[in-house]
Parts: C-alpha cells; structure tokens; sequence
C-alpha cells in the first residue's frame, strides 16, 4: 500500500464515477425544463437577429451612401451600442427607461430589444464592410442603366453584399447566442436561469451547468452549420466558398 | 439648314481639387456618327465620357439630347436621360450575382417597367446578336473578358440607347478576344447606332471613324477624319501622339 499512495485519496475522477447515476438521473429529469430553456433562447437570438438585419441593412447603406452627417449620427448610434455593456444596457432599459416611463415590458421582450439594438450596431459594420469589398464599377454600372440610387442599391449592391456578410454574419450569431445568457440577469427563463433554478435546487451543480454548455454548443453547431448550407446555397455561379 | 445634332456637349469642365481634368470640351455629334476620343491617359477622355452621363458631374457646361438640354439637377430627367445613353466600361462591370441573360434583362425590367416575359425574350434577342446566345445561362465569373464586354453592349442596347459611349472597351482584353469586341461594335455602326469611343486602337479607329478627337490635359486638342489626324495633323503633339501609338498597335 505503501508504494502506491494515490489509490489513498480518491481521484476526481473516480469521484465523478461514483456520482454518475446520480448526476445522470438529475440531468434526464432537468433535461425537458433546460430544453424549454433552449427554445427560449432560440427565440431571443432569432428575435434579436432578425431586429438587427432590418435595422443594420438601412445604416450601412446610410454610412456609407448617406450624406455626411447622416453619417455621422449613424456612427454616434454605432459607438454607443457597441460601447456599453450588455448588462449596464439590460439594466439600463428594463430596470431604468421601463420604469421610469412607465412602459410596462416583459423580461423577454426588453432582452429581443436590447439585443437587437446591439446587434444592429454589430451587424451594420459587417454589412458596411461587405459593400464597400464590391467593385465601385458595380454601383455605376447600375446607375448609367438609368437607376436610382436606391434601385442600384436594393437591386445591385445588397444582393451581393448580403452574400459575403453570411460568414461574418454566423460569427454575430455564435456571440448573440451566448451573449443571450446574459438576460438571465432580468429573469429571463432562457437556458442558464433554467439550469441555475434547478442547479441550486438539487446541489446538482456540476451536470446542470454542464448540461447546459452542451445545449448552448449544441445551438451554435447547428446555427454555424444552417448558415454554411445558406452560404453554399446563395454562392454565386462561378465563385466558390473556399479558398480553392 | 444642318439638321440638328443628335447630342450637343458644351464647354464641360471638371475639376478634382486644383487638378484641372477637363477645360471646356465641346463636342457635336449627328446621328450615326462614330466619334473616336485618342489621347495620353490622363488626357480626359474617360472623365469626358462619364461626364457626358453625369456619372462625373461636371462642374461646368450644358448637354443637348436630341435638341432637348439635360437639367441633370432634376433626378428624373438623369435617370431618364441615362437610359438613352448606353455606357460601355473597360472593366466590363457586368452585374456579378446574375447570370447573363439576368444582365441583360434588368435594366428593361427594374428602370423600364417592363415584363419578365417580354424583357426576356428582348435580352434574348440581344444577347442572340453580339453572338452570346449559347451562353445566357452562365455568370460573369464564367465567362471570357470578351464574352463579358459582349453581354454588357448586349444590355446597354437592351435600353434602346439613342448614343453609346464606350470607354475603352477593348483595353481590358487579350489581343484574341479584342476581335469578337470590335466585330460587334463595327456592326453596330453599320446599323447606324451614334457612338463616342475612347480607344488605343487606332486601326479599328481609323476604319470605322467619322472623326478622330484628339485630347490632352483635358482639352481637345484637335479634330478631323481619320486621314487628316493620322497622316496631316496640325499640331506637333498630334504627329507625335499618333506616330507613337502606331508604332505601338502595329499598322493601321
């Protein structure tokens, strides 16, 4: 015995064996409540998303279009969001403006808004960033067909910007995912309030949290992957979606 | 009585910061004619061209489309106006997300309102004459450089131009694919179709122009046919321009 003291002190891991039927029992029984959990963040980052492509299309065409101190206002809007926290922002909204304006909104609601409004800051600089790749030719090449301005633009330019933003865009979505656990601050009963609910409930700490990493690397695979498919899908004819 | 002309270019001038890139350029040009601009880079033709369409606003000077003047200020009058100006780039620019047909079947659908149907069936026609037919489905990431300028004449006439100005339309190519480019532009002209071209090719211009437009520093130098520019120019700068670019795109 003396010549092998580590069989003395049980290992982490033969702890962890010791515990399995019991962590694996707490996580089947969590399992449905922490999938409810999922949809719920599904619906905020898909909420949230989509809030930011409508409001990130129209301020990247005006930052980069627009008149000059349209642009401007559009990069104060740009610093401001990118610039606060997402918690001081959270707090800010639903414990500050809601209250004191007196507008009465859910947890759920304030966190698709308050992401979004984040998003849209995001979102508009990688769209900027994808129009302003495509050859100026583009634009002008529309423009003496006899197009306005916003013709060329809806018709011309967003078409093959959208197309280039997907990667950077599948990036937003991986950060907005994780960002949303945040919102578990205002009670939102997304993934982590779930699993804290119960984590501190059962003192299954370990395979609750645990638990809910997989679900949230489980979303970010399949939300990667969907954009993948939709990058290969959109790929214009001729161009590929790799180097070679 | 001369019978008016189709476009009227006066004293347009444009200005980059202090750079002087176009002194008062005037130009008349009657239907059918095909002007050739020849000059140095940088002499101011392809900012002429641009500011005959407004592309380049130009800081001075009045335009006349079939005798009516262009109030480029109001946005529908450019619009319209531009649709009667084909434009040919060097760079081809074709419309990379859609295919050739789609190239050529947007302008009509989006600026002229028209059908889906009958602009495709107009695209075909027009694609069908620079020679293109066979490869209507393909994007411009497969096709030729000079397939690509082909599709591009191919819609610039699918608005039904009253003028086309090309700029450069073959210096972007292999010396091969320059043929096919101006096989379809000398066609052109024998249809009647009112053209100001910019080009290095003086071969191809000395055949085809009413006149050649000598340009420099953003003036024009000097006019005249073919024959009288090429071999019995007035200014020195002329000869020398001219001798030099023959020496350089071989005999004309």
């Amino acid at each position: 015995m003396a010549g092998r003291p580590q069989l003395m002190r049980p290992s982490i891991f033969c702890e962890f064996c010791k515990r399995m039927p019991e962590s694996l029992i707490a996580i089947g029984d969590a399992l449905p409540y922490l999938l409810q959990g999922a949809l719920v963040t599904l619906t905020v980052v898909i909420g949230a998303m989509a809030l930011g492509l409508i409001l990130g299309i129209p301020l990247a065409v005006g930052q980069v279009y627009g008149h000059p101190a349209f642009r401007r206002a559009i990069g104060l809007y740009v610093w401001f969001f990118r610039g606060i926290p997402l918690l001081a922002f959270l707090f800010l909204f639903y414990f500050g403006l809601c209250t004191a304006l007196d507008i009465n909104l859910s947890a759920f609601t304030v966190a698709i808004i308050v992401l979004g409004l984040i998003s849209s800051a995001y979102q508009s600089q990688i769209f900027r960033g994808a129009i302003l790749s495509l050859s100026e030719g583009q634009f002008r090449a529309a423009r003496a067909l006899g197009m306005s301005d916003l013709k060329a633009i809806s018709f011309i330019v967003l078409p093959q910007a959208l197309r280039l933003s997907i990667p950077a865009w599948s990036n937003e979505y991986s950060i907005l995912l994780k960002d949303s656990a945040v919102t578990y601050a205002l009670g939102v009963a997304e993934i982590m309030a779930r699993a804290h609910f119960v984590a501190t409930r059962t003192y299954q700490q370990l395979p609750l949290y645990f638990t809910a990493g997989v679900i949230f690397l489980l979303l970010t695979w399949a939300g990667t992957k969907g954009l993948r498919i939709l990058e290969e899908r959109v790929r214009i004819p001729g161009y590929t979606t790799h180097g070679m | 009585m001369m019978a008016t002309p189709i476009l009227r270019i006066e004293n347009i001038s444009k200005r980059y910061g202090k750079k002087s890139v176009l002194q008062g350029a005037s130009l008349e040009v009657n239907k059918g004619d095909l002007k050739i601009l020849i000059g140095p880079s940088g002499a101011g033709k392809s900012t002429l061209l641009q500011c005959i369409n407004f592309l380049v606003t130009p800081d001075e000077g009045r335009i006349w489309l079939d005798g009516q003047e262009v109030h480029y200020a109001h946005k529908r009058d450019l619009y319209a106006y531009r649709q009667k100006v084909g434009m040919i780039f060097q760079d081809f620019n074709l419309f990379d997300h859609l295919n050739a047909l789609e190239n050529v079947r947007i302008g009509m659908v989006k600026v002229r309102g028209m059908g889906k149907a009958e602009a495709s069936e107009r695209a075909v026609m027009e694609l069908e004459r620079v020679g293109l037919k066979d490869h209507m489905q393909k994007y411009p990431a497969q096709l030729s450089g000079g397939q690509k300028q082909r599709v591009s004449i191919a819609r610039a006439l699918a608005m039904d131009p009253m003028v086309m100005l090309l700029d450069e339309p073959t210096s972007a190519l292999d010396p091969e694919l320059i043929g096919e480019v101006h096989a379809v532009i000398r066609d052109l002209g024998n249809n009647g179709m009112t053209m100001i071209m910019a080009t290095h090719q003086i071969g191809f211009a000395s055949s085809l122009a009413s006149e050649i437009v000598f340009m420099e520093d953003g003036r024009i130098i000097e006019r005249g046919t073919p024959g009288k520019i090429f071999n019995d120019a007035e200014h020195a700068r002329t000869r020398e321009f001219c001798s030099k670019i023959t020496e350089l795109y071989g005999e004309r």
